[in-house]
């Protein structure tokens, strides 16, 4: 090997260290494939269920009387559902990418991305739901679009970069969605759903195919 | 045209010293099992390299407790930063030099 070689290697070296020692890099695509998958479906359900509501043929608001507070009941365990099932499927992906390259899951790196990810996001769901104690429900999932796309904004920093972009299109919807109160449930389809399935695929053909 | 090769710091020959400092300068402090398992090498391999770079006191310890257990963090000093960042041009240098 020449000098120029060495130089060139030691250099790739250099970067891979810095990266690996700083960046928790084995966030594999397919989480985020997986992770709008249950988004979708969750929003599928939800949109069935304002459906039979606005028709008045829901079987199970029938039963229990006072329908209103039944469907927000209702769309509140869909949407924590629909979040835990996001949540360990995506995990379970990237445990598994983890355990490929040899990368502890568990290290400084994912404290720092959990932590910075996590700070948004709960100040984020404090706000939301004072808002939905106010009644303010239309500001809800332009509310969850923009602290969620924060949330990523702020995580780019600690994990593989590209994930900033996928958080600026969650606040491009959040704020489209400020405009277009009434069409909540199509935005979050498009921003939980869609936007993860995109980056998910791009993400594992960038990162994953050959591996 | 002064040759790059005199900019090589001969403590960075190598890779292993290469790999601690690197992860030393974008980490504020990083403990000794976390470099051994980034660097995927021994303790005594790791302790010895640790010892020649704290020698030319490129890098320096702290000693703490997690509960009963002793926890020894590296980090980086501002003449260890200087030397890095100066053994990074020369291997740029080096790279560009190939024209």
């Amino acid at each position: 090997m020449n000098e120029q070689q060495q130089s060139l290697e030691d250099l790739k070296h250099i970067k891979s260290i810095m990266e690996r020692s700083s960046r928790f890099i084995s966030l594999s695509g397919l989480s985020g494939i997986a992770a709008g998958i249950c988004a979708l479906i969750g929003a599928g359900i939800a949109s069935q269920k304002i459906n039979c509501w606005v028709k008045g043929d829901c079987q199970l608001s029938g039963l229990i009387g006072t329908a209103g507070t039944d469907l927000l009941n209702e769309l509140f365990w869909i949407a924590t559902l629909t979040f835990v099932a996001a949540f360990i499927s995506a995990f379970f992906f990237t445990y598994i990418r983890s355990k490929k390259n040899g990368i502890p899951i568990w290290g400084a790196t994912t404290m720092r991305l959990f932590w910075n990810t996590l700070v948004p996001i709960t100040v984020g769901g404090i706000f939301l739901i004072k808002l939905m104690e106010l009644g303010e429900y239309q500001l809800v999932a332009p509310g969850c679009l923009i602290f969620y796309g924060l949330a990523l904004v702020n995580a780019s920093k600690y994990t593989l970069g590209e994930i900033r972009y996928l958080g600026y299109g969650q606040l491009l919807l959040g704020i489209l969605n400020l405009w277009l109160i009434g069409y909540g449930l199509q935005f979050w389809a498009m921003g939980f759903g869609v936007l993860h399935i995109v980056y998910g695929i791009v993400m594992w053909y960038k990162y994953e195919r050959k591996a | 045209m002064k040759n790059p090769i005199e900019h090589l710091n001969k403590i960075f020959d190598s890779r292993i010293r290469l790999g601690i400092m690197s992860a030393l300068m974008v980490n504020d402090a990083v403990s000794f099992n976390e470099l051994k398992e980034l660097l995927d090498i021994t303790d005594g391999n790791l302790a010895s390299h640790l010892k020649t770079l704290e020698e030319t006191e490129y890098v320096k310890v702290q000693k703490g407790f997690i509960g009963r257990k002793t926890n020894t963090t590296y980090s980086i000093t501002r003449s260890g930063e200087k030397a890095f960042k100066q053994h990074l041009e020369a291997l740029t240098k080096m790279i560009g030099s190939v024209k």
